[in-house]
């Protein structure tokens, strides 16, 4: 008769996973304000303070990757890196598409643009450590690679201030996706309008029975 | 392929990975040839960014020009009423000059690159001012003194010199730089201008001169940073002398 009423939502991140986002937003963010001082003159005359804001900002990038890394030990949060890196024929096709938002291409856990996030973040942080650990080795590094890792340190930074803006507009108009990251879970509607095939494949229909 | 429907999520090629280890590629790359990149674009962008009325090319992370550095929080500012440099310690006569008795002394201009040891460097900057030659002079060394200590207005901010380095002819009180009285953001009304050394020497929001025994290392000494600063030859780097 009857069917049991369907749990209203669905699981969407495991607690590593938010653990981990949080941490690397909050230490990101640090990272971000502080380079603002340090670079931009009309900041560092308004706050001053070098030397503790440069040490600040050098050990919250320290501390960054741990989180993404220490994440590894939990089976759930490898799954969902794993879905981040692999890259589907139909997230080519989301990329190219105009219409992507409309449903039309069958989209997995993560939209392609997610993906694309992730891994430049990822990318970009590693840069990032790498460089700036070059910059403190005054007495080991010699000086022209110093002044390199300080060219690519200041544009990869650029670069990743301009993404994380973008990461958070996208955030800010989807307060379900925000939600999410806190709670770790999703109404089912949103999740097959959002990400059809996830939810598919959650509720156990197949991808293709209803195209 | 398997057999059975794969799942949408879990097939496909690894470009998170290759994104990654590219970038970091770069990135390493970067390392190793960036520096000539740095000084073509430098030089390029320095033109632009002096005539730039937005203040936006500022903010892209190149050209040389200057960066304004402070260690403090807020920093009072001083003008011809309250500003008064002290000299003290091991002389003959502790004195006491305003803006006016410095403005009156002999004036030395000089025309010298300004480097900073974290990489910038300006070019060709006019400096004008007091030799700290003549204001030590004035005070009258005792034997016993060998070195100078600088402090600043802003509380926290010291450097040091020994006293052969602080009777050189390019060791400047200075006045004016840029063609226009040294601004509060340069460390004005009055810094130190040490041509031969790295910025950091150059001490700004100059207040206070005294003669001691023994070079006591500055503020960033203390941090690590070479106490014999030359231009050069210090701090591990290896840039064109200044002076």
């Amino acid at each position: 008769m009857t069917r049991p009423a369907e749990p209203p939502e669905l699981p969407r991140f495991g607690r590593p996973a938010r653990w981990v986002h949080g941490l690397v937003g909050v230490l990101m963010v640090v990272c971000l304000l502080t380079a603002a001082v340090l670079y931009v003159s009309s900041l560092q005359l308004l706050v001053g303070h070098r030397r503790v804001v440069e040490l600040v900002h050098v050990w919250c990038g320290y501390a960054l990757p741990v989180p993404l890394v220490a994440g590894a030990v939990f089976r759930s949060y490898r799954g969902e890196l794993r879905q981040l890196n692999r890259f589907t024929r139909s997230d080519w096709r989301w990329l190219r598409s105009r219409s992507r938002r409309d449903g039309g291409i069958p989209v997995g856990k993560f939209n392609a643009g997610q993906k694309l996030n992730g891994s430049l973040s990822a990318g970009a942080i590693a840069v990032l450590l790498l460089t700036g650990l070059v910059m403190q080795a005054t007495g080991l590094a010699p000086l022209t690679w110093r002044t390199g890792a300080t060219l690519m340190h200041d544009w990869s930074a650029l670069a990743v201030g301009l993404l994380v803006l973008g990461h958070l507009s996208h955030a800010l108009r989807d307060p379900v996706a925000m939600r999410s990251l806190r709670t770790g879970t999703v109404p089912r509607r949103w999740a097959r309008e959002e990400h059809g095939a996830w939810a598919d494949e959650l509720l156990g229909t197949r991808v293709d029975a209803d195209r | 392929m398997p057999v059975d429907q794969p799942s949408p999520t879990a097939e496909g090629t690894p470009v998170g990975r290759r994104v990654v280890l590219g970038l970091l590629g770069l990135g390493a790359l970067g390392i190793v040839g960036g520096a000539r990149l740095q000084n073509g674009l430098g030089a390029a962008l320095a033109s632009a960014e002096l005539h730039d009325p937005t203040g936006l090319i500022g903010l892209l992370p190149l050209g040389d020009t200057f960066r304004y550095y402070s260690v403090t929080g807020g920093v009072d500012e001083r003008g011809a009423t309250d500003y008064r440099l002290t000299v003290s310690g091991l002389v003959q006569q502790p004195g006491e000059h305003t803006l006016a008795d410095l403005q009156g002394m002999p004036q030395t201009e000089l025309v010298r690159d300004f480097q900073c040891v974290t990489g910038w460097r300006v070019p060709d900057v006019p400096w004008s001012g007091v030799r700290l030659r003549d204001l030590l002079d004035l005070a009258g060394p005792t034997p016993a003194a060998t070195a100078v200590r600088l402090t600043s207005f802003d509380g926290t901010y010291t450097e040091s010199l020994t006293l052969a380095q602080a009777r050189r002819d390019d060791v400047l009180v200075a006045l004016r730089m840029l063609d226009g009285p040294v601004s509060h953001a340069h460390g004005g009304p009055v810094r130190l201008y040490v041509a031969p050394m790295y910025g950091y020497k150059s001490l700004k929001w100059l207040s206070g001169i005294e003669l001691t025994g023994e070079v006591v290392p500055g503020y960033w000494e203390d941090r690590g940073y070479s106490v014999e600063a030359w231009v050069g030859s210090s701090n591990g780097r290896d840039d064109d002398p200044t002076s």
